[in-house]
């Protein structure tokens, strides 16, 4: 009852989306915790897709490993869905697939969707679509959800414009609730019932939510170059761009957006944007991480602001651009060549890519620097539910910028004088009406007043300033959330969406072996204190990290003491798919040799 | 007791020449570039234009260096090899009330940078955009440019085989609204040319051949001093009469076209020899590809089109900068994230 997972295979293209979109809120609308994960192949058409639903009466809502509740709608994967099973799961299956025929400890719904689908869709090329919506309606049945819920789950995905599609669609899934109803015997334990978890909650993807941030961020400029998985936070945002910032009095636009010829020039045109004093940001995946390089470290050392979101894709080169990964966490630190190092941030749920797009431009500002925002696919193009947003209270925080009036008061301007002791010189902005305003921004060697040098002392004296601002970034940064437990003496960390199946794995972890953890989870690069304090009280502390390498637990590495180092252990995962609790639990439960 | 200095001259908005001057030039003596920033100077201090208006931008090169070189008293960015389109292009988003200009060399334009220099030439980029083209990388000691000439020579003998990049008929073909050539050894006709590109809303892309003293200038070379002299063929003997300007001159004849620029400036063309007109994008393109097979250096105004929407008019950007927005413009009200709320709920 309410703890389950479903799995949704079909074919890409098939306009399955709705449907498993539908199905999705109708159980979020019955107050049941909820996630959809989109398993798609890069491809526009023609191959195979799996959409899992996780229900889950306790929150846990990070992807399970083990699938109870099988769709089997795609004849070229349904033997293998169905051997991948455990038993007693259940299967949904389109009839002519015959797929009680490879196992018999598993519970089979055969439904003729063909037959069903040609009285509720009499035009035959609108078939292959609306039959999907049939799988909702005998899911429904079977799980016992509220058609009510599914209605009204189904119109708002339509709505009000695409009313006739709608009712076209909720013909399509009434008839497989009624098919169900007169032919399928529910055999399995699997069902849906109220409960009152999601009340004022919401349905939004990340990259939506990072898009909101930076509208309410005040970004002014933004440019882009489409890659998946971050295309949709600038589509999302130039949606929202459109009503939320059309200047009321003359209809013109408060911002502008571009779509660059690549990366570079996407990077290179928010670095002139932010030269010039507006908040301006670009979105991409690591392999446009790759072409921004020479940029990135322009901007840090030019000390230029620049906000870029990086949803992260699995790598290497175009590795598998449709899966997750958080696979660029230590080439971002170091970006670029040269000693550099960047700020990032680690939103994990919808309602922090909103907050921390805000604290990004703020950042990016204070400190004069490009910072990455490191969200991944799992985040960025899933549904999630989520607490709804803050209207956020500060104002901007524009940094050390120097109008006409200061540049009057003040003796001297050297643009990368460190006036103030923190790192942090003061800048002027191009346009600034005042004989005092101008330097010289280079990416070349350069003094304190932005003159070209190659003098030993002048790049050293800059270089230790710029390592000085970034310490006192530290201070600036958001803190990590701990959850520490007096009783343990084992550790995890993690960042970013790792935290839905390392949470969980707290859970198995005490319920199955009786061991108490503690918890830290990494909200920004650079570390701060808290970080090694945590490590120090405890005995064995556990990385998560979803890469090869390591990256979290090696960035650690280089920054902290090294006394702290040897308390260090890995637990990785990757394979492509959201990490699962069960992964790090296993992992975990082996290392600890219990 | 010293003498009293002679009076300063002063421009129009009452300053003299210094604010325009930038630091001591470190390129050699003699390169074509240091000219072209002289005359930088004297269009902006002639033209009145505020110095902190200006937005001085660049790639990397010898020819990028150069903005350090005029208008001290105007932001400057020496930014990334091939890549000031970009950078520019991010810069005038923000603040559309900047002057821009652009100086750039044939390795950052027509090799690194080509993409770029193209994607802004579509994008129509209101800004003036100075190629200092000559043939080399003189950084990196004298390698051959793409814009080097079939047959030129390099000095230790070695004869270019490649075809060149004409950086003016992509400019014409691609979108910029008005193109120009020029020679760095013709102070008045590039001081015409730039005042011309300054009043012109819109991009202005002026490829100016510079000589290089230090590796290409010698016997052989088809961008060396000698050679460009012999082989310039200037379209039009040019006049600029400023918007300001109180003396009204007397109406042209048949030979004089006029063109009346974007801030109420004029430009006079007199057609020498030939008959050009450059409103004719393909007579344009033409004449270039002509010029090019007689081994011809063609300069003066090569094209012009006004009135095409600019990046900022296409963008339907607000007329304030968007720099200047304040927060009330910029963050929308509780009311509207509770609407977004509400429709994801």
């Amino acid at each position: 009852m309410n703890d389950f997972s479903i799995q949704v295979a079909t074919v890409n293209g098939s306009g399955s989306q709705t449907a498993n979109n539908v199905l999705m809120r109708s159980i979020f609308q019955m107050g049941v915790p909820v996630s959809g994960k989109n398993l798609f192949p890069s491809n526009i058409a023609g191959l195979p897709t799996w959409f899992t639903i996780r229900a889950n009466k306790d929150g846990w809502i990070g992807r399970k490993k083990e699938i109870d509740f099988l769709v089997a709608m795609n004849p070229e994967t349904a033997r293998e869905d169905v051997m991948n099973l455990d038993p007693g799961a259940a299967v949904v299956y389109d009839e002519p697939l015959r797929l009680d025929q490879v196992r018999n400890d598993l519970h089979f719904y055969p439904v003729p969707f063909d037959k069903l689908v040609v009285p509720v869709c009499p035009e035959a090329r609108l078939r292959k679509l609306v039959r999907n919506m049939i799988y909702d309606g005998v899911v429904a049945h079977l799980l016992g959800i509220d058609l009510e819920e599914m209605r009204k789950a189904l119109y708002k995905q339509f709505g009000p414009r695409k009313a006739k599609a709608a009712d076209l669609n909720w013909n399509a899934i009434l008839a497989g609730k009624r098919y169900a109803e007169e032919n399928l015997e529910k055999t399995d334990p699997f069902a849906i019932e109220r409960m009152e978890k999601t009340a004022g909650k919401i349905i939004i993807d990340g990259n939506a939510a990072a898009a909101l941030g930076c509208i309410f961020a005040g970004c002014t400029v933004v440019t882009w170059y489409p890659i998946t998985p971050s295309s949709s936070l600038i589509e999302s945002m130039i949606g929202y761009l459109k009503r939320l910032r059309t200047d009321k009095e003359t209809g013109k636009a408060t911002y502008a957006v571009l779509q660059a010829e690549d990366e570079l020039a996407a990077v290179g045109m928010v670095i002139g944007a932010a030269w010039a004093g507006a908040r301006a940001m670009t979105s991409t995946s690591g392999p446009g991480i790759s072409l921004m390089s020479e940029f990135v470290g322009l901007g840090y050392y030019a000390e230029v602001p620049a906000v870029i979101f990086d949803v992260q894709r699995v790598g290497p080169s175009t590795g598998l651009p449709t899966r997750t990964m958080q696979g660029d966490l230590l080439s971002n630190a170091v970006l670029s060549h040269g000693d550099t190092r960047h700020p990032m941030l680690f939103p994990s749920s919808p309602a922090e890519c909103f907050q921390m797009a805000m604290d990004a431009f703020d950042l990016a500002e204070m400190f004069q620097t490009p910072v990455f925002v490191m969200t991944d696919l799992d985040l960025g193009m899933n549904n999630w539910m989520a607490d709804p947003f803050e209207y956020p209270t500060r104002p901007f925080n524009r940094g050390k910028v120097l109008t006409a009036e200061d540049l009057d008061r003040i003796q001297e301007f050297a643009r990368y004088r460190d006036v103030d002791g923190d790192g942090i010189a003061y800048r002027t902005l191009p346009g600034t009406n005042h004989p005092k305003a101008a330097y010289f921004t280079r990416g070349s060697g350069h003094n304190e007043r932005a003159q070209y040098t190659e003098r030993e002392d002048d790049y050293i004296n800059n270089m230790d300033r710029l390592w000085r601002k970034f310490e006192t970034l530290r201070k600036h940064v958001p803190l990590p959330e701990i959850v520490e437990n007096d009783r343990a003496q084992v550790g995890l960390i993690c960042c970013g969406t790792s935290r839905y199946a390392v949470e969980e794995s707290r859970d198995q972890l005490l319920r199955e072996k009786k061991l108490e953890t503690s918890y830290l989870r990494l909200k920004a690069y650079p570390f701060t204190q808290e970080l090694e304090d945590f490590i120090a009280r405890h005995d064995r502390v556990y990385v998560v990290d979803q890469n090869r390498d390591a990256q979290l637990l090696a960035l650690m590495r280089l920054d902290l003491p090294a006394e702290l180092l040897g308390k260090l252990r890995s637990v990785r995962y990757y394979g492509g798919l959201p990490l699962d609790a069960r992964t790090v639990t296993d992992e975990i439960v082996f290392q600890e040799g219990l | 007791m010293s003498a009293a200095a002679p009076p300063k001259k002063l421009n129009r908005i009452g300053l003299d020449i210094v604010p325009y001057r930038g630091a001591k030039t470190t390129l050699c003596a003699g390169c074509g570039h240091n000219s072209i920033s002289e005359r930088i100077v004297e269009v902006f201090f002639e033209l009145g234009i505020e110095p902190w208006r200006v937005a001085k931008l660049s790639g990397i090169g010898c020819s990028s260096k150069t903005p350090a070189y005029f208008l001290g008293q105007a932001h400057g960015f020496n930014s990334v090899h091939g890549r000031a389109p970009a950078v520019s292009t991010g810069a005038l988003l923000a603040n559309r009330n900047l002057i821009g200009i652009v100086v750039t060399g044939d390795g950052d334009t027509a090799s690194i940078g080509i993409g770029q220099f193209v994607h802004m030439l579509r994008r129509n980029v209101p800004l003036t955009y100075v190629i200092e083209n000559n043939g080399v990388y003189g950084l990196t000691k004298g390698q051959f440019s793409a814009t080097a000439d079939l047959g030129s020579k390099q000095k230790s003998g070695t004869v270019n085989e490649l075809p060149p990049i004409d950086c003016c008929l992509m400019a014409i073909e691609l979108g910029a609204t008005l193109v120009a050539r020029s020679f760095s050894g013709d102070k008045r006709q590039l001081s015409t040319i730039l005042k011309a590109c300054i009043s012109h809303r819109g991009l202005a892309v002026v490829d100016v051949i510079s000589p290089c003293v230090t590796f290409n200038d010698h016997e052989g070379s088809t961008k060396s001093y000698a050679f460009v002299k012999d082989h310039e063929i200037a379209l039009q003997e040019l006049d600029y009469i400023p918007f300001f300007a109180e003396i009204e001159l007397e109406m042209a004849d048949g030979q004089v076209q006029e063109i009346t620029l974007h801030d109420g400036s004029r430009l006079r063309l007199r057609k020498l020899g030939r008959d050009y007109d450059p409103h004719d994008k393909l007579g344009a393109i033409a004449a270039l590809h002509e010029a090019n097979q007689k081994q011809e250096v063609l300069t003066g105004i090569l094209y012009v089109e006004e009135g095409k929407p600019t990046l900022h008019e296409l963008l339907h950007l607000v007329d304030e900068p968007l720099v200047s927005l304040p927060l009330e413009k910029l963050r929308p009200g509780p009311e509207a994230l509770a609407m977004v709320m509400e429709e994801l709920r």
